[in-house]
């Protein structure tokens, strides 16, 4: 069996006492800032990458990531649990009833729940993404250069919808982010552009650079906007260990979670946030007691908490298959493998199998250490959350430097930081989602040097995005897409169910 | 006449996206645009520079149309403190060296929140250049110089 032998290639990769502290270091890390409150699962992780580039394995690297993105999740939901202040926004529906219930005193039996689900879903998805990245794999080495291009454009079409308010100004910012993925030396002819005379720019924009400025920064910026007193309602965490009530209960939802987690997870844009909101909405319509929901259902945690870590999993089959990161964590997962010197595409699983593997499995042990230690740990975190925010950000902001600085030894990257920095800050003010920015910037040069490709290979005739089938294919889905959303009804659909989220 | 009214966030927005446009459209139009079959290094960024410049007149005609939400207060004191640390950690980092330059990163940024009392900025920069010292250079063994050319090292 294939599946078995790729398996246990991934473990025995995963588990080797350098790769398994490394995902223990990442778990811890990325729970520790994903607990502070206001900094959600993306930042986290732009203001840990570049400490990543010091390991300079690039297993071990990306293992130390995916462990930073699982454990930000999961100290989001604790944030949304015990102070009702989600991190982000797919932790938004686990604050409803799960702050709801802390103020019951039943604190510790939501934090197990939200584990226990994440758990089993992150269980799950593993093994899906086993079963599918290889076919997927296989479809995806047999795509050309046009191809690729209509690839790119459905991922970068499904951000925009998947982005919040206006669809404009997101797909402006797909366009912004694509421009300033071009800035540096073209591959093609050697040109400078877009440097402004600056040789330092000549290899391009640093990505974790522009990473930690639009969200890192621009998210300190935000918080210090109105200083705050938060109120942690829990000091003392107790009776973490749900009743067999509560087990019984918890079952069907974390079922259910883990099914729509894993298949929204898999769509470009914001799979996890969009599966929470809808097991939420799946559990209150099938359960007996809508009632209680809103008000400290324990379904309204466990159901929403699986389908938003199944999701967040699932996310990374269109990563590692096709090269395509679907939502900003995964560009910057792929950013980060660029970075380590490894091309994201299918050709990952062929060249690099240990690596490749080696994440699927780490992507378990990572859930698996979650378990094991947060619980115990929660009491650490509770403290944590007291800890006043003017005294995070100068440390934040001094790692931040000492880190961008360690990815190349290039202080122009440090301006670049101040410079993205105000104008992420400036965007979020201007009601532009930086996501999609982020994720045109990682796909610009992929989609400029697969555009020409393409040209040149069809000999200057355009209609090659659509004679070839997959291609034309792709790009119908595309348009499909864009209509759809351009549809008033559509429209009102979405706005409402952004409506929801903000509230 | 009837006033046109401008919603103040989205008109900023259209006219960052017009700017943006404009200015990458200026710059690649001054690079060898190729041909479809061949293109130059201007051709793509043209093309994107166009839509840009295109989608901020939508926004822009938009926002004499529907007004949105506001923009809100304004992280003043945060920009005047917070953006600097980084650049100044930029130009320091080689003369001064790696230690100080961090103290006093951390140092400015510590002073973006109102809440920050002298003596505990002064404790906190000590801290977190204690620990970047163990982490940074004795863990990681960065090669950056603990003091640098101009504290005569």
């Amino acid at each position: 069996m294939d599946l078995i032998d790729n398996l246990i290639l991934g473990f025995s990769t995963a588990s080797t006492l350098w790769n398994l502290f490394f995902c223990l270091i990442g778990v811890l890390l990325g729970t520790l800032i994903g607990v502070l409150p206001g900094i959600g699962a993306t930042a986290t992780i732009a203001m840990l990458l570049p400490i990543t580039f010091q390991i300079g394995d690039p297993v071990a690297a990306l293992i130390m990531l995916a462990g930073v993105y699982y454990g930000a999740q999961y100290g989001g939901s604790t944030t949304a649990i015990l102070i009702n202040m989600p991190g982000e926004s797919s932790s938004a529906v686990t604050a409803v009833d799960g702050y709801q219930m802390a103020r019951k005193g039943r604190a510790g039996a939501a934090l197990a729940t939200a584990a226990i689900g994440s758990f089993f879903a992150g269980t799950v998805a593993t093994f899906l993404i086993a079963l599918f990245a290889p076919p997927l794999t296989a479809i995806a080495l047999k795509f050309g250069a046009a191809e690729y291009v209509s690839l790119m454009i459905v991922g970068l079409v499904s951000a925009v919808v998947l982005a919040h308010g206006s669809v404009i100004k997101a797909l402006g910012m797909v366009v912004l982010g694509l421009l300033l993925g071009l800035v540096g030396t073209d591959v093609i002819s050697g040109a400078p552009r877009f440097i402004l005379g600056i040789r330092e720019y000549a290899d391009g924009l640093n990505f974790v650079a522009v990473a930690v400025g639009v969200f890192g920064i621009a998210e300190i910026l935000r918080n210090l906007e109105n200083e705050h007193e938060r109120s942690v309602l829990i000091r003392n965490v107790q009776g973490l260990m749900p009743t067999r009530e509560d087990f019984r209960r918890m079952t069907a939802p974390i079922l259910r979670g883990t099914v729509l987690g894993s298949v929204l997870g898999i769509l470009p844009g914001a799979g996890a946030i969009l599966a929470a909101f809808a097991s939420y909405t799946v559990e209150k319509r099938v359960s007996r007691h809508p009632e209680e929901f809103g008000k400290g259902a324990l379904e309204g945690v466990a159901g929403p908490e699986s389908a938003n870590n199944a999701g967040a999993q699932t996310s990374f089959i269109p990563m590692l298959t096709l090269g395509l990161p679907t939502n900003p964590v995964m560009a910057l997962m792929s950013g980060a493998m660029i970075i380590q010197g490894i091309v994201p595409g299918p050709n990952v699983a062929s060249e690099q199998p240990a690596l490749f593997w080696g994440i699927i499995a780490s992507m378990w042990i990572g859930n698996l250490l979650l378990i094991v230690l947060n619980l115990p740990l929660i009491g650490l975190w509770v403290k944590l959350l007291t800890v006043p925010y003017y005294i995070l950000f100068p440390i934040i902001m001094a790692f931040c430097s000492i880190g961008i600085y360690s990815v190349n030894s290039n202080v122009y990257d440090l301006y670049l930081v101040a410079f993205f920095g105000i104008l992420g800050y400036a965007l979020m003010k201007l009601r532009c989602e930086p996501a999609p920015l982020l994720l045109g910037f990682v796909l610009g040069p992929l989609l400029e040097e697969n555009l020409r490709r393409a040209m040149i290979l069809s000999k200057g005739d355009p209609t090659t995005f659509v004679t070839r089938p997959i291609s034309a294919g792709l790009l119908a889905l595309a348009a499909a897409v864009l209509v759809i959303v351009f549809l008033p009804a559509i429209g009102k659909k979405r706005a409402e169910v952004f409506v929801e989220e903000g509230a | 006449m009837k006033i046109i009214h401008i919603d103040t966030t989205n008109g900023l927005c259209g006219a960052l996206f017009v700017v943006l446009g404009l200015f990458f459209a200026y710059q690649s139009w001054m690079m060898d645009m190729g041909t479809a079959l061949r293109m130059g290094p201007g051709y793509f960024p043209l093309l994107l520079a166009g839509i840009l410049l295109l989608l901020g007149i939508i926004v822009l005609i938009q926002a004499t149309r529907v007004a949105s939400e506001p923009i809100g207060p304004l992280a003043w004191r945060g920009m005047l403190l917070i953006l600097p640390a980084p650049i100044f950690f930029g130009l320091t980092v080689r003369g001064l060296g790696f230690l100080p330059a961090i103290f006093i990163t951390a140092l400015i940024a510590s002073f973006a929140s109102m809440r920050m009392k002298p003596i505990t900025a002064l404790i906190l920069s000590a801290g977190v250049t204690l620990f970047s010292y163990l982490v940074f250079s004795r863990g990681l063994s960065l090669p950056y110089r603990p003091f640098g050319p101009w504290l005569g090292f």
